[in-house]
C-alpha cells in the first residue's frame, strides 16, 4: 500500500506522494533536479555549504515527524515534495462550485489561472533566497545563521512543491514554466523576479528580520489563501508549507524584538532616556529605535503592494472559480459564494481618503489585505510590551496605509505615515523622516560584523530567550567550515 | 491536600501567534483570542503533536497545579505563573509528574524523548514520590563510600557511590534519580543547577533496610559534578533534591519480563532493578535479559558482580566497542543476534523495553528493533506506541 504519510526516500527524491510509482513526473523532475543544484550551488558561499548546520528536516508530514533535527551540509539537505495529508471527502470550499467534491485534477476551464497562480508564488521562493545570498557573512551569531539557513533550504524546499505541481498536473507548459522558475532571478536585468518586493537586495541583518516579518507574512496569507483552493493537490501543498513557513514568521518576529531589547538595554546601562537622542545611541552600537521604525516603514509598505490592486477581476475570477480562498475561509460564517455581499474599501477621491462599499467578490485582495494588517500588528504591540519593560518612552506603529505605496488606489498620492495626503512636494523633503537613507543604511551596515563564536552575539543584538530544538545558549548551531 | 496536575502552558512572552498549534492540535484542546493562544486543560490529553511543529518552544511549558488555570485566566496573562511550591507525597503523582522543580522536569522530559511519546508508568509499578527535598530545602546525605568500578588502567573511571540518609525520609524506587548540587558558583556568580543522577540500588537500600541508597557516577572532563561527586570521600556531605521521575519503573508484576539495554552508567537503573527482583523474586527465570555495552570490559560498570549473576535468572549480553583483536560490537549488534528472543518479546504482552544510556545509541538501537520487527511481521512503531502507552516502552538517554 502506498504509505502517504511516511516520506520515502526510494527515489533520488523524498517524497509522501508515491514518486517511484509516477516514472513520467519522475523523470522529469529527475531532470530538472541537477538545475536546481547548481542553482543552490552557486547562490551559497561554499564554506557554508561545507559547514554542518543544525537543521530540522521532515521526515513524514505528522506531527510527530516532520521536525528531526540534525545536522547536515546544505546541499545534501533532503529536499523532497511533502503534501499535508489528504482529507477525506473534502469539497471546494468557495465560489459558484462551492460544496463539489475537490478537484484531484485541474479542472480545463481554470488550467491557465491555476497554473498562473503557481507559479507566481513558486517565483517568490527562490527568490528570496537570492535576496539573502550574502547574509551568512554578516551572521550576528551562529544561532542566527542556522535560522537563515532554515529558512533558506525550506524555501528552496517550498520551491519544489510548486514544481512538482507544474510538473504534475501542467504538461509541457509546466515543465517550461518550472525551468524558468530557475532562469529568472531576483534583481536581474533582463529576467527578475515577477514581483516587485522580491527584487530589493536584502543588504543586511535588520533587513532580513524585517523582509521575513513583514514580506514572509504575505507569503503566509497567500498561503492560506491557497490552502483553501478547490484544487486538492495545492491544497495539501500549501498547508504543509504553511508548517514551515511559521518558523520564517518566528525568525522575522524574534529577530526585530532582540534588535529592539539590545537598543534599550544599552539606552538604559549608558543612561540615555531619549530615544531620538540618535548619535549618542549609535555610537552603543546598537540601532536606534527611530532608525528600526524607518525599517519598518518601508518593508511593511513593500509588503502591501503585494497584495495587489484593492478592486480586481482576477481575484473575483480565483475566488469564484473556487481556486483561491480567503484567509480562513472555513471559519468565517457567510454563504461563501459573495454575489451579493458587500466590503469596504479604502479610495482617493477629490484629494480625500474616503471609503466606499465595493461588491466583496471584487474586493478580494483588499480583504486579504485588511486580514494581513490584523496579523502584523499583534506583533507590533509585542516589540512595545519589550519597549515598555525596559522602560524606554517610545511606541513603534504601523504606518497607514496609503503611505509610500506603488500600487493600488494610494499610489498616486503622497500620504504622511499618519495618513495626511501631501504634495509631492512636501513629501519630497520629508520622506527622509519616514523611511531609511541611504546615511541610515550605512550606518546599519557598519554594525554587520559577523560573530561566530559559539554562545557570542554581535552587539546590536541580544540573544534569544528560547534555543533552537531546546538547545542550551552556547551550542554550536553551526559548525563552520572555514577553509 | 488535593491531586495535583500537570498543566500544559503557552508562554506568551514567547509565542508569536502564528496558530500553528492549535492547526495540530487533533482534539481542538487550543484556541486563541486577540491576545494569547492558550491551552485547554479539561481537553488536553497530552499527545504533544503541537510541540515539534511550534517554531518558537512557547508551547513546551508545563505546571503542576492543584486547580488548573482556566482559559479566562490564561487570555488574560502577558506572562506565565511561577511553579507554585507543592511536596507530592506518596501516591499522589498518579498523574506521571516526573518532577515539580521546573529544571528537573526538563531533564527528564529531554532523557525521555526517545520514547516517541508520551511516556506512562508501568501498570504494576509502586506510586512513586517526587520533588520531597528541592533547592530551597534540600537533604543532606553523608558518603559511606566511593569505589572505582572499572579498573586503575582504564581511561573511564566510573565510581560506585553510597549515600548515608541518616533519619530523613527519602523513598526512592529503582530507576527514580536525584540531583546533586555541586558546591560553589559557576562562571557568572550564580550557584550550580542540580545535575540528575539515576540511583543504582534498589527502594530498601544498598544494604536491605538501612537507609541508603547509590549511584553510579563517570567522570567526565571539566563535569563539574561528575569530579565533584568522583571525589568524595567517607563522611563528606553532600545536598540532594528529589526524588524524581515517575515513569522509568520498575513493575511489580514477577510476570513481568524486562529487556534491559544499556550503556556505560545506563546501566545504574538496571542494577536496582536486578537487586529488587532477586530480593523479591530470587526463584524466577527466564524473566531478565540485559544488554550491555562499553567500550572494553574494563570499562564495564559491575562487570565482575555481573557475571556471577546465573543465566537462568537474568540473560546477559555484552557488547564491545574496542576490544583487541575483536571486531566492533555495539548492543544493535546483540540485539540482532538475538533477534528470535527479542522477537518473541515484542508480540508478549508481559514485555517491557527499557533503553538507558548516551543519546547516540537510540538511533542504532531503534533501527535494530525495528529490523527484527520487520522479520517477524511486526511494524515496530506501531508496537513501540502500543508497548508505550501501556507503559512498558522506557527511554531514559542523555
Amino acid at each position: 500500500m502506498l504509505d502517504l504519510i511516511n516520506v520515502s526516500y526510494d527515489t533520488q527524491i523524498p517524497n509522501n506522494v508515491g514518486l517511484s510509482s509516477d516514472k513520467r513526473v519522475l523523470k522529469a523532475l529527475e531532470k530538472w533536479h541537477p538545475g536546481y543544484i547548481n542553482w543552490w550551488n552557486d547562490l551559497i558561499p561554499d564554506n557554508f555549504q561545507q559547514s554542518l548546520v543544525y537543521l530540522r528536516t521532515a521526515v513524514s508530514v505528522d506531527p510527530k515527524g516532520w521536525t528531526k533535527f540534525d545536522y547536515v551540509k546544505m546541499p545534501e539537505y533532503r529536499w523532497g515534495i511533502l503534501l499535508a495529508p489528504q482529507v477525506e471527502d473534502r469539497t471546494v470550499p468557495c465560489g459558484e462550485h462551492i460544496g463539489e467534491p475537490a478537484w484531484q485534477e485541474v479542472p480545463g476551464e481554470y488550467r491557465s489561472l491555476l497554473r498562473r497562480l503557481i507559479v507566481i508564488q513558486g517565483d517568490t521562493e527562490p527568490a528570496s533566497v537570492e535576496q539573502q545570498r550574502f547574509l551568512g557573512k554578516t551572521a550576528p551569531s551562529l544561532y542566527d545563521l542556522r535560522n537563515l539557513f532554515q529558512v533558506n533550504v525550506e524555501e528552496g524546499r517550498h520551491l519544489w512543491a510548486m514544481v512538482y505541481l507544474l510538473h504534475k498536473y501542467f504538461g509541457a507548459d509546466g515543465r517550461e514554466e518550472a525551468d524558468d522558475l530557475l532562469r529568472r532571478s531576483s534583481g536581474s536585468e533582463e529576467a527578475p523576479r515577477m514581483l516587485g518586493a522580491f527584487n530589493e537586495e536584502t543588504p543586511d541583518w535588520l533587513s532580513f528580520f524585517m523582509f521575513t516579518y513583514f514580506t514572509d507574512r504575505d507569503g503566509k496569507m497567500q498561503l492560506e489563501s491557497l490552502a483553501q483552493s478547490g484544487f486538492d493537490p495545492l491544497s495539501r501543498s500549501c498547508r504543509f508549507m504553511l508548517t514551515e513557513e511559521a518558523h520564517h514568521m518566528f525568525v522575522g518576529e524574534t529577530g526585530v524584538g532582540r534588535t529592539i531589547q539590545r537598543t534599550c538595554e544599552a539606552m538604559n546601562e549608558a543612561g540615555i532616556e531619549d530615544p531620538y537622542d540618535i548619535d549618542r545611541i549609535r555610537e552603543l552600537g546598537v540601532i536606534d529605535l527611530p532608525t528600526i521604525q524607518k525599517k519598518l516603514n518601508l518593508h511593511y509598505t513593500l509588503s502591501l503592494d503585494l497584495f495587489g490592486q484593492e478592486i480586481s477581476t482576477n481575484a473575483a475570477n480565483a475566488f469564484n472559480s473556487g481556486i483561491k480562498g480567503r484567509f480562513l475561509e472555513h471559519r468565517i460564517d457567510d454563504d461563501h459564494r459573495l454575489n451579493s455581499a458587500t466590503y469596504n474599501v479604502c479610495s482617493v477621491v477629490d484629494g480625500k481618503i474616503v471609503t466606499e462599499e465595493v461588491p466583496a467578490l471584487t474586493a478580494i485582495n483588499m480583504r486579504l489585505r485588511d486580514d494581513y494588517v490584523h496579523d502584523a500588528s499583534g506583533g507590533i504591540g509585542r516589540w512595545n510590551k519589550i519597549i515598555e519593560k525596559v522602560g524606554v518612552q517610545f511606541a513603534l506603529a504601523l504606518p497607514h496605509e496609503g503611505f509610500h505605496r506603488k500600487i493600488g488606489v494610494f499610489s498616486t498620492v503622497a500620504i504622511t505615515p499618519t495618513g495626511e495626503i501631501i504634495s509631492s512636494d512636501a513629501w519630497e523633503t520629508r520622506s527622509k523622516d519616514w523611511l531609511p537613507t541611504k546615511a541610515d543604511g550605512d550606518f546599519i551596515q557598519s554594525l554587520m560584523k559577523p560573530c561566530y563564536e559559539p554562545g557570542q552575539y554581535a552587539s546590536w543584538i541580544a540573544p534569544p530567550r528560547v534555543g533552537i530544538d531546546n538547545k542550551p545558549g552556547d551550542f554550536e548551531y553551526v559548525k563552520l567550515h572555514m577553509a | 491536600m488535593s491531586k495535583l496536575l500537570k498543566q500544559h502552558l503557552i508562554d506568551p512572552e514567547i509565542c508569536i501567534r502564528c496558530y500553528t498549534c492549535e492547526m495540530t492540535c487533533p482534539i481542538g484542546a487550543i484556541t486563541h483570542d486577540d491576545e494569547n493562544v492558550v491551552v485547554d486543560a479539561s481537553k488536553c490529553k497530552f499527545c504533544m503533536d503541537c510541540i515539534a511543529p511550534c517554531p518558537t518552544g512557547s508551547i513546551d511549558e508545563w505546571r503542576v497545579v492543584d486547580v488548573p488555570h482556566s482559559l479566562e485566566e490564561q487570555f488574560g496573562w502577558s506572562e506565565l505563573p511561577e511553579q507554585a511550591e507543592f511536596t507530592a507525597e506518596v501516591g499522589e503523582a498518579e498523574t506521571g509528574i516526573e518532577a515539580i522543580d521546573e529544571a528537573m522536569a526538563a531533564l527528564l522530559e529531554e532523557a525521555h524523548r526517545g520514547a516517541g511519546g508520551k511516556v506512562k508508568a508501568p501498570v504494576s509499578a509502586s506510586k512513586p514520590s517526587i520533588n520531597i527535598y528541592n533547592l530551597g530545602k534540600p537533604a543532606e546525605a553523608v558518603v559511606q563510600g566511593n569505589y572505582r568500578l572499572t579498573t586503575e588502567d582504564s581511561n573511564s573511571d566510573v565510581r560506585h557511590v553510597i549515600l548515608d540518609l541518616g533519619s530523613q525520609t527519602f523513598p526512592v524506587l529503582e530507576g527514580q534519580s536525584v540531583g546533586i548540587v555541586p558546591p560553589g558558583v559557576d562562571e557568572n556568580g550564580n550557584t550550580h543547577l542540580p545535575r540528575l543522577y539515576s540511583v543504582s540500588s534498589p527502594r530498601d537500600g544498598e544494604r536491605p533496610n538501612y537507609n541508603n541508597l547509590s549511584l553510579t557516577v563517570k567522570r567526565e572532563e571539566h563535569g563539574v559534578c561528575s569530579n565533584y561527586v568522583c571525589d568524595l570521600k567517607m563522611g563528606d556531605k553532600v545536598q540532594l533534591t528529589g526524588p524524581f521521575g515517575a515513569t522509568f519503573l520498575l513493575p511489580n508484576d514477577p510476570q513481568a519480563h524486562l529487556l534491559m539495554i544499556c550503556t556505560g552508567t545506563g546501566s545504574a537503573p538496571f542494577r536496582g532493578f536486578t537487586m529488587r527482583r532477586q530480593r523479591e523474586n530470587p526463584d524466577l527465570t527466564d524473566s531478565l535479559t540485559l544488554v550491555f555495552g562499553a567500550r572494553k570490559p574494563e570499562d564495564l560498570p559491575y562487570f565482575g558482580p555481573l557475571k556471577k549473576v546465573p543465566d537462568s535468572f537474568m540473560k546477559k549480553f555484552f557488547a564491545f566497542s574496542r576490544q583487541q583483536d575483536q571486531p566492533k560490537q555495539y548492543v544493535q549488534d546483540k540485539l540482532r543476534d538475538a533477534d528470535e528472543l527479542v522477537a518473541g518479546l515484542l508480540s508478549d504482552s508481559n514485555a517491557h523495553i527499557y533503553i538507558c544510556g548516551l543519546k547516540a545509541m537510540e538511533q542504532g538501537v531503534e533501527d535494530a528493533l525495528s529490523d527484527i520487527a520487520r522479520g517477524a511481521g511486526l511494524d515496530w512503531i506501531s508496537v513501540r506506541n502500543e508497548m508505550r502507552e501501556s507503559g512498558r516502552f522506557h527511554v531514559e538517554t542523555y
